[in-house]
């Protein structure tokens, strides 16, 4: 489903902050990338979104290569990963359930669908109640949950999730891990980096280590082994 | 889809406006004041007009005929002069309407009009009042009168006596600088502080939209396209404009009020209220169409920016 091809990611004539690194993902896997602040585990991300080009190799989504998507095409693979941020990165200006409609919105479904999918996935993530709250009247766990509800709103085909547990005390980084986990089960790919040993340790899935830019572990369930 | 997407962004513009309270009133403070420079360029621009109006109306050339000169001639004249196209009008003054008007002239000094009635006949010539259209006209019709003067056959004397114009020259070259000069740095005036007022309006809502900086690209993250992304904050943009446009009209009424009389009787005789109230529809274009331009325009290029990163 995602393939990297011996990727290269410089910046600036520093270091590689990816060196010739090729994995596969495959479809339904959930996949846990680990290792050190700079090790790389943002950049990956960065390349599988388009956020950023690799100066060297190619990452195919499908069949596509991705850093030569044009923006609409471009656009249409955005709305087929969700995306969930260590920050949450709601719109502070709209509502719990307009940060969720407009993710519809942009992917260009009508108000009767939105009308119904954002309650029921509102519900998904047990936030029904605060449907109507603005994101600076949540609690962190609130917001990911949130967050979470705007990733899989339009059903995409994976979920990346970048280090969403790392502003969150233990009881809601169990319950957002649970999350990943149903969305995993019910059919969803999903790319999680973290930090947090006791995540990749309960999780039991397979964790690729980053180190330096380099691929240096890929285990079927591993652990967290740095 | 077209009409559900339209429908979306103005919405979301509106709800954005008013949620954004703050910044919105901030930037449409700005805009107003930038808006009441404009107003303000507007109503200079008359009183000014209306003032160099009037000065030039002062402007004439007087043509002064002898005691003896015969009224068919100098009505044929008149006529003569009439066609020339650079004439606005001619006015005649027979020699009775000329002692009239020196008696009311002189009618507080007691003196005089006792020597005038010493006088048995009325020592004051006719005499023609000629305006030009343009000031810069007035030598070519002086010229036109004084060629009439040199055409008189020899032996005859010249119905005229005085040209005014000649002993005029200096004053009324120097007023017709003036007024160019007048007009050149108003019109400079004008456009370097619309310019700076532009430039300001432009940086409050770049700041504005600087701050939905990381909205923006979370917008784009989650797989808005960039109209869609940007028409809202277009939207903000108009709105900031119409609500600007609004207050700067309705200040205008209470200050052109207590300004009228006071332009009345400083500059000319233009009643800055009357002048607001009878323009108003031209007013309200220039005002609400710069307004409106001004916001959309911003941002519109503001959010650009924002777009350009991936």
């Amino acid at each position: 489903m995602i393939y990297f091809d011996r990727v290269s990611k410089i910046y600036n004539g520093g270091p590689a902050a990816l060196d010739n690194i090729s994995l596969t993902i495959e479809p339904n896997e959930f996949v846990s990338i680990v290792g050190h602040s700079g090790a790389g585990k943002t950049t990956l991300l960065k390349m599988l979104l388009a956020e950023d080009k690799p100066t060297d190799g190619a990452v195919f989504f499908e069949s596509s290569n991705i850093s030569e998507l044009q923006k609409e095409s471009l656009n249409d693979l955005r709305r087929r990963m969700g995306m969930v941020f260590q920050d949450f990165r709601l719109l502070p200006h709209k509502t719990v359930y307009e940060n969720i409609a407009f993710a519809m919105e942009a992917a260009g479904r009508t108000d009767e669908e939105i009308e119904a999918d954002v309650p029921y996935v509102l519900d998904l993530v047990d936030l029904g109640e605060k449907m109507w709250n603005f994101p600076h009247e949540l609690s962190g766990g609130e917001k990911q949950r949130v967050a979470i509800a705007r990733a899989i709103v339009n059903q995409p085909d994976i979920v990346i999730a970048d280090e969403p547990t790392g502003n969150l005390d233990p009881l809601n980084t169990f319950e957002i891990v649970q999350i990943l986990k149903k969305i995993n089960d019910l059919g969803t790919t999903v790319i999680l980096t973290t930090h947090n040993k006791g995540v990749i340790d309960s999780l039991n899935k397979r964790v690729i280590t980053l180190d330096a830019g380099r691929v240096v572990r890929d285990d079927k369930s591993g652990k967290y082994v740095l | 889809m077209k009409w559900t997407n339209t429908k979306r962004i103005l919405r979301s513009g509106f709800v954005s406006f008013w949620r954004n309270s703050f910044v919105s009133i901030a930037s449409i403070l700005v805009m107003t004041v930038t808006l009441f420079v404009v107003g303000s360029l507007v109503f200079v621009g008359a009183l000014l007009n209306s003032t160099l109006d009037q000065l030039e109306d002062k402007v004439d050339i007087n043509v002064y005929f002898t005691v003896e000169a015969d009224e068919g001639n100098i009505l044929s004249l008149k006529k003569s002069i009439e066609v020339l196209p650079e004439v606005r009008e001619v006015e005649y003054i027979s020699r009775d309407e000329a002692l009239l008007r020196f008696r009311e002239r002189h009618s507080d000094d007691q003196l005089t009009l006792q020597a005038l009635d010493e006088l048995e006949e009325n020592p004051l010539g006719a005499s023609l009042s000629i305006r030009a259209k343009e000031t810069s006209q007035y030598e070519g019709i002086a010229n036109f009168l004084q060629e009439q003067e040199d055409a008189t056959p020899q032996g005859k004397t010249s119905i005229i006596e005085k040209i005014n114009f000649f002993q005029n020259k200096i004053a009324i070259d120097r007023l017709t600088k003036i007024i160019n000069s007048a007009e050149r740095f108003g019109t400079l005036v004008i456009i370097f502080l619309a310019l700076a007022s532009v430039a300001i309006t432009f940086n409050t809502i770049r700041l504005a939209i600087y701050t939905a900086k990381d909205e923006i690209s979370v917008m784009k993250l989650v797989g808005a396209s960039n109209t869609y992304i940007q028409n809202p904050f277009v939207v903000e943009g108009l709105l900031y404009g119409i609500a600007a446009g609004i207050i700067t009209l309705v200040l205008f009424y209470p200050i052109t009020l207590s300004l009228g009389s006071v332009t009345e009787g400083f500059f000319s005789n233009i009643n800055i209220f009357e002048y607001y109230l009878n323009n108003f529809g031209q007013i309200f274009v220039i005002i609400m169409g710069t307004g409106i331009l001004l916001g959309a325009v911003s941002s519109y290029l503001a959010v650009r920016r924002y777009l350009k990163i991936q």
